[in-house]
Parts: C-alpha cells; sequence; structure tokens
C-alpha cells in the first residue's frame, strides 16, 4: 500500500538539507508521495528506509507473465476491486484444456485453432491466449510428448499441469524458451514443485484446498524456496464459493496489503460443470469477479466469442470508452436512396443508433463524426459535435457522390444545428430525427 | 511461516428492500403464489457475509401480438404459443418462468393501436391462464404507455402487478395508476446511478410505497453497453448496502430484449465464421448478458429463449447453494 507524504517524512533523514532540490524534507515527502520524485534524489537516505519505501511502492498484486513466442500473458497488478473506482487493468488469460492422454494429433489440431483464432470487435482484435496441458496419464512421456507437439503446433503461452514434480521437469525442459505457468505446488510436492519452476525461472501456481490460510502458508513456503512468481488456486469448484474465495483474496491483498496472497489467480471454469453453457457462465463469472487465469474444457467459437466479448467489456476503462472510426457505415446494404443519418464516434452511441437501424430492418447509411469518442449531447456541449464538424464530415467522407438525395436525419437532441448546418452545406435538406435511438424505426418508417 | 487469515468481512450498514410481487387468494388476489425478491444485505452470492433471503427470478417475455420482428431461433424455439397470449404465457409457465413479463405491444401506433379495452381483456385472460404474478409493460412510447397500462392497473386489480416502465415523463400518470389499484411500478432511467436515485424520489414523494417500487437501470447487452449497465448496478448496489435508502429498491433487468437486438443473436448471415454456431452463440448472448447483470445485482432478469431460462435458472440454483 502507497505510503503517505507523512509516514515517508518521518523515514527522510530531516535535515532540510535542500541537497533533494525541495526546500525541506516534508517537501520532497510530499512530492516522492504523489510519485513526482525519485528517493534517489536524497544523498542521506538510509538503506533501512529505502527498504520499506521500495516494499511500500509494489504492487499489491504482483505481475505475473506466461509467455511464448511473439504471445504474451501478463496478469495481476489490479489496483481496485470494483471496475468503476478506477478500471481492471490486466484482462484474464483465457486457456483452453488438453490432456496427454488424447492422441499427439488432436493435441496439435487444437494447439493450432487455438493460435489461429482471431475476430475483430469494435476495431480491436479479441483472440485466445494459450492451452492448459494435463498429465492425466501420469507419465512422464505421454506429457513431454504432448508438450512438445503444442509447442511446435502452435507455440502458444502454456499452463502445464502435474502433481508430479518430476514429470512436470521433462515437460519444463520441451517447453523451454517460453515461460509456462507451473501448475500446482501443493502441501504435499511443494519443495520439488518450487525447485522445478526455479530452475525453469518459471512462474509456479499453489493450489490450496479451500482454506485460505493454509493458502496463504503455501505461497510463503514457495516465495522462501526462491519462487517470486505466484499464482493463487483456492481449490474450490463451486460458482459461489470461487466467488467468495476471489473476493476474499482481493480485499485482502488490496485493502489489507496482505502480501502473502498479493497474487493473480487462476479459475479452472469446465471443473464442475455439467455441459459447455454452464462452463461458460463459470468463465462469466471469472472474468468479472477476479481470475487472473482461466481455464476452459471446451474449445467452441461459439463459447469463446461471446466471452471474448464479455471480457473486452469488462476490462474497458470506465474512464476512457471504446470510439469506433468516424466514417460511413452501411447497414443492411444501403442504396442511393437509402436515408442518411449522422450520429457521434462513442461506441455506445453508435451501438445504440446503429443497431436500431439495423433491428428496424430498415438499410441505411450512418455517417458518424469525429466527436473524441463523446456521446451527442456531451460532445454538442463540449463543442465537438457542432455544424462544421458534421459539415467537414460530409465533406471528406464523399458521402454526396454515393446517395441520390441530399437529406441528412440529425439526431433530435441537437437540432439547433439545424439552421447553422444548412448553410454550411448549401443545397442539403437537414431533418430532426428522433432524440432517442430507440424512436429510430418508427422513424424511418416514414422517412421519405 | 504459517500465516493466519482471519475472513474479510465488510460491514454492510443497509439492505435492499423486499417487494412483493402477486397476491394469493388470501392477499385478495388470484395467484398459485407470490414472489418476494430482494432482501439482500451483502453484495451478491457473498454467503459468507450475509445469507440471502430470497434467490433471483425469472420473468419470461410474452407479447400480445405475434412477434413477426423476433430472430428465427425465438420463433422457432416457441412455435404455435407465439400467435397466442395465453398460450405463450401457459408455456412459459410450464417451462419454469417465477413470473410472466406481459408486452402489450399491439398498443404501439404502429403496431395495431389496440387501447384500453384490448389491453384489459389481454389482461384478465392472461392472469386467468397462469398462476404466476405478472408484470405488464407497455408498448415503450409514452402517451400509449399511460394508457394501456392505467387499463392493466385496473383490469388487475387486487393483483400485485408491476407496470413498466415509469420514468421521468409519464411517472405520474403511472404512480397514479398503482396507488390507485395497489399494483407495483417499474421505475426505469438511463444508466446513471442519480437519475435513478432521483426518480425513485419522485415517485416516493407521490406517496408510492418504497416497498412497491422496482429498479430497472437500463440493460445493454453484451457487446452493447453491458459494462456501463454493470458498474452503475454495481454502483447503486454498494449504495444500497451503505444505507442510501433511495437505491434500496431491487433491480430488473430487460435482458431478453437486449440481447435478441445484438447482431450476434439475431442473425447469421454475413457473420464471422468466427462467432460460432448461430443458436449456441445467441442462447449464450442472452444467457451471459443474464449472470453477469445476476453478479451486479440483479433480482430479477427478462428473458426470451426457453433455452436460456434453463440455463439461468440453473446457474441461480448453483449461485445460491453453499
Amino acid at each position: 500500500m502507497a505510503l503517505s507524504g507523512l509516514e515517508i517524512y518521518k523515514l527522510l533523514p530531516r535535515t532540510n538539507c535542500k541537497k533533494c532540490g525541495y526546500p525541506t524534507c516534508l517537501a520532497f515527502a510530499m512530492k516522492l508521495a504523489a510519485k513526482q520524485a525519485e528517493l534517489s534524489a536524497c544523498p542521506d537516505v538510509s538503506a533501512e528506509t529505502q527498504a520499506k519505501l521500495e516494499a511500500a511502492s509494489a504492487p499489491p498484486i504482483r505481475l505475473i507473465t506466461v509467455a511464448a513466442g511473439d504471445r504474451k500473458v501478463d496478469v495481476g497488478n489490479e489496483t481496485v476491486l470494483f471496475r468503476h473506482e478506477k478500471t481492471f487493468f490486466h484482462q484474464p488469460g483465457l486457456f483452453v484444456r488438453v490432456r496427454d492422454t488424447q492422441s499427439t494429433a488432436e493435441v496439435q489440431s487444437l494447439a493450432k485453432e487455438v493460435a489461429g483464432y482471431n475476430v475483430e470487435r469494435v476495431g480491436m482484435p479479441l483472440a485466445a491466449d494459450g492451452l492448459a496441458i494435463e498429465n492425466a496419464s501420469g507419465q512422464a512421456g505421454p506429457f513431454a510428448e504432448a508438450v512438445a507437439a503444442a509447442h511446435a503446433a502452435g507455440n502458444l503461452p502454456l499452463i502445464l499441469i502435474s502433481e508430479n514434480p518430476a514429470n512436470m521437469k521433462a515437460a519444463l525442459e520441451k517447453a523451454s524458451g517460453t515461460r509456462p505457468l507451473v501448475y500446482a505446488a501443493t502441501e504435499a510436492n511443494w519443495k520439488e514443485m518450487a525447485a522445478a519452476a526455479h530452475a525453469a525461472k518459471a512462474p509456479l501456481a499453489v493450489r490450496g484446498t479451500g482454506d485460505l490460510s493454509a493458502l496463504a502458508t503455501l505461497a510463503e513456503s514457495v516465495k522462501g524456496a526462491g519462487v517470486e512468481d505466484i499464482v493463487l488456486d483456492p481449490g474450490e469448484s463451486s460458482l459461489p464459493a470461487t466467488l467468495s474465495a476471489l473476493t476474499q483474496l482481493r480485499r485482502l491483498a488490496l485493502k489489507q496489503n496482505l502480501r502473502a496472497v498479493g497474487y493473480p489467480t487462476i479459475v479452472f471454469a469446465g471443473e464442475g460443470a455439467e455441459s459447455p453453457v454452464a462452463e461458460a457462465i463459470a468463465a462469466a463469472q471469472a472474468i468479472a469477479k477476479y481470475a487472473g487465469f482461466i481455464v476452459l474444457d471446451h474449445w467452441a467459437a461459439s463459447e469463446v466469442y461471446p466471452l471474448l466479448t464479455l471480457r473486452q467489456n469488462i476490462f474497458t476503462d470506465p474512464q476512457k470508452p471504446i470510439q469506433v472510426s468516424p466514417g460511413i457505415y452501411e447497414i443492411n446494404n444501403p442504396k442511393p436512396e437509402s436515408p442518411l443519418l449522422v450520429t457521434t464516434n462513442f461506441s455506445l452511441t453508435y451501438f445504440s443508433v446503429a443497431g436500431e437501424v439495423e433491428g428496424a430492418g430498415m438499410p441505411g447509411w450512418l455517417l458518424v463524426c469525429d466527436a473524441e469518442g463523446m456521446s451527442v449531447l456531451t460532445a454538442w456541449a463540449a463543442g465537438k459535435f457542432d455544424a462544421e464538424r458534421i459539415a467537414k464530415a460530409v465533406k471528406t467522407t464523399g458521402i454526396g457522390d454515393k446517395i441520390s438525395h441530399k437529406k441528412l436525419v440529425l439526431p433530435g437532441a441537437v437540432a439547433t444545428l439545424s439552421g447553422e448546418l444548412e448553410e454550411e452545406l448549401p443545397g442539403w435538406e437537414i431533418r430532426v430525427g428522433p432524440r432517442e435511438a430507440i424512436d429510430i424505426p418508427a422513424y424511418l418508417k416514414v422517412w421519405k | 511461516m504459517p500465516v493466519t487469515i482471519a475472513t474479510p468481512k465488510e460491514k454492510w450498514t443497509g439492505r435492499v428492500r423486499e417487494v412483493t410481487l402477486g397476491a394469493t387468494a388470501a392477499e385478495g388476489g388470484t395467484r398459485r403464489q407470490k414472489v418476494v425478491v430482494g432482501g439482500e444485505g451483502t453484495l451478491p452470492f457473498l454467503h459468507f457475509e450475509a445469507p440471502a433471503p430470497h434467490r433471483p427470478v425469472i420473468a419470461v417475455e410474452v407479447q400480445d401480438r405475434y412477434p413477426a420482428d423476433w430472430s428465427p431461433l425465438l420463433l422457432e424455439a416457441w412455435g404455435d404459443v407465439l400467435e397466442s397470449p395465453t398460450a405463450w404465457a401457459a408455456k412459459a409457465e410450464a417451462l419454469g418462468a417465477d413470473l410472466i413479463a406481459l408486452s402489450l405491444k399491439s398498443a404501439s401506433p404502429e403496431g395495431g393501436n389496440t387501447g384500453s379495452a384490448e389491453a384489459q381483456a389481454t389482461v384478465r385472460a392472461v392472469l386467468e391462464a397462469v398462476g404466476l404474478p405478472l408484470i405488464v409493460y407497455g408498448p415503450g412510447q409514452a402517451e400509449k404507455d399511460n394508457e394501456v397500462l392505467v387499463a392493466a392497473a385496473e383490469a388487475a386489480k387486487g393483483e400485485r402487478i408491476a407496470l413498466g416502465n415509469c420514468e421521468d415523463k409519464n411517472y405520474r400518470t403511472i404512480v397514479a395508476a398503482a396507488l390507485a389499484h395497489g399494483q407495483l411500478v417499474i421505475a426505469r432511467t438511463p444508466i446513471d446511478v442519480n437519475l435513478a436515485k432521483q426518480l425513485n424520489i419522485l415517485i416516493g414523494d407521490m406517496r408510492l410505497d418504497p416497498d412497491r417500487i422496482l429498479m430497472d437501470p437500463t440493460t445493454g447487452a453484451l457487446g452493447y453497453g453491458l459494462e456501463y449497465t454493470y458498474s452503475v448496478m454495481e454502483r447503486l448496489r454498494l449504495a444500497a448496502l451503505t444505507g442510501d435508502s433511495m437505491t434500496q429498491m431491487p433491480m430488473i433487468c430487460t435482458v431478453g430484449e437486449e440481447a435478441w437486438r445484438a447482431k450476434e443473436a439475431k442473425v447469421n448471415t454475413g457473420v464471422p465464421a468466427a462467432w460460432g454456431d448461430w443458436h449456441e452463440r445467441s442462447v449464450l448472448w442472452e444467457v451471459l448478458t443474464a449472470t453477469t447483470l445476476i453478479e451486479a445485482g440483479a433480482d430479477i432478469v427478462v428473458l426470451r429463449h426457453p433455452e436460456s431460462v434453463a440455463h439461468v435458472r440453473q446457474a441461480i440454483d448453483r449461485l445460491m447453494a453453499g
């Protein structure tokens, strides 16, 4: 947890020597607290103070990276319990489980499918993150082979699942050159597992059995054995128990600054789920409620796409709304005589308007103006959605050449712009549409 | 070195109100059972902090005319019953709905422009056809909403139905109808904490018992503003739990309507292969919108697809266990 200016002041020499460039130690402390100065500017600071301040500035939830080739999954470093308090920073990695009892061909084809899955949404690429390979055979040979096969086929970030440290070592050899997550250290095997993860410089998951004190103790043991990058599995499988455990871990890390649980978590969404839909529901809960890694047992585009969309939604920064690119959007294959509507490039505004036109089943042209990602009224009030900007959008997009009429529909909320816009766009007829997107279908029905 | 952790519990000072939908014969109505929602003393499903007294419930949307604008997947799933609101409601009841959300779409000026007489007849017929409590929605156009909701309130006197939507432009009429006939209102505001509070205050000023108000924060479907609804609901629920009485009404989300409006659910032509199987994707679109909002505090979700009803019910069962 960050220290206050006064707390930092008490740790400084308090000599007001000005060597740091600030008039007093207190002024310097305030700058440090605001992260506008570096402690190294003080030549007389003690080693003890240095250590304390460094520890205090470490993030309450450690950033963990799993990577292979040019793909990287960063999770952790979260600072809030609710996204409206600031934002969630690192979206959970979505992994798909295979077992080393499956054929090499199966493992390879799944690896290729997961690696090749890519779809764009609101201008952003959506993709799954990696494979989780489970040592279901209980033997080292098949496990290492499956890892080698997956590595060769997809070079995806991996989670290696085995409780046998010797098997894990064999698999880690095959994954060399990558940074997999080693899953998992338990009460029984943690010494050997920590040694294996430490040797491979890989992050290590620790698995509990429902008791958070035991889980934290296990994490401390592993840390004592030299593994710094840790992931927590509280070992719950029911929906509400997982929710409670992950909520408690997040609270302990953020509100009590409890270092022993200051790590990201892993959730097996398919565990105990009786159907792919039940698995998706568990994964959705994990996305919204605090998971760092999510492991699925089914691979189906129809399940993955909604989950990736949800992940995109939840991890959107509430202070920085997603924008859509300004330009012309064609809805329901418009013809030259179809209506032309104008709106702003705030994603929610765009989706509301585009959704209504689309839902009405009527073809239309949607001219999206660059209003710096603001909604119609906000942008209008801020001067980012005025006659000049709309006229500019009409001219630069060349929409006039695509349609056979010169009628432009303004959002009802900015009806006041119509006079000015008629001056900016000579020869155009400016019409005032509905105030609310929901009234667009009715409006389009009578549009001529 | 062993670490000992005390369970980190929050001390909440507020609680969500309990709202009862429907009245049985003993209470002056004709419902086979009533449904109580709300009463939460903690965030959704944190059973270690406080027990959840009532489960979130599922309302199934029923319209009073054939929903020709619906996705073919929905039309196929329901079949012939879509021609008759009573048959449709009865099938919804058989599928395990907790509530029927009757939408008087035929009253819309573009869709038949039916009036108060038709609205009363439909409401009476549906009340007769099922034993579940009722939510009645107008067509979504202020003038017609006033006309048919007032009529519905009168026709269902004593049944404790919920009238939707009650918005800033028409709340006086709807609240007056609820007061006159002992019904509830659904106070709907556009994804904003302060607007939601303000409308609850205005409704309270008309002396409608706060135990007769449900809040609809306006639903954004998955991919279409879900995160806005999600965060506004979390903020409303946190405010309720920290003692703000004007946010302590149970919340209702019109999930089916919004999810099935999404392109991902509605159509399957010219969409990327990466979207996957249409049917599975569409049902999941509705299911994940529902469960995500239930985990943000929704007490009632209004759904459309029969399979979604089954999946969401199962999820609620699992969330309430333990």
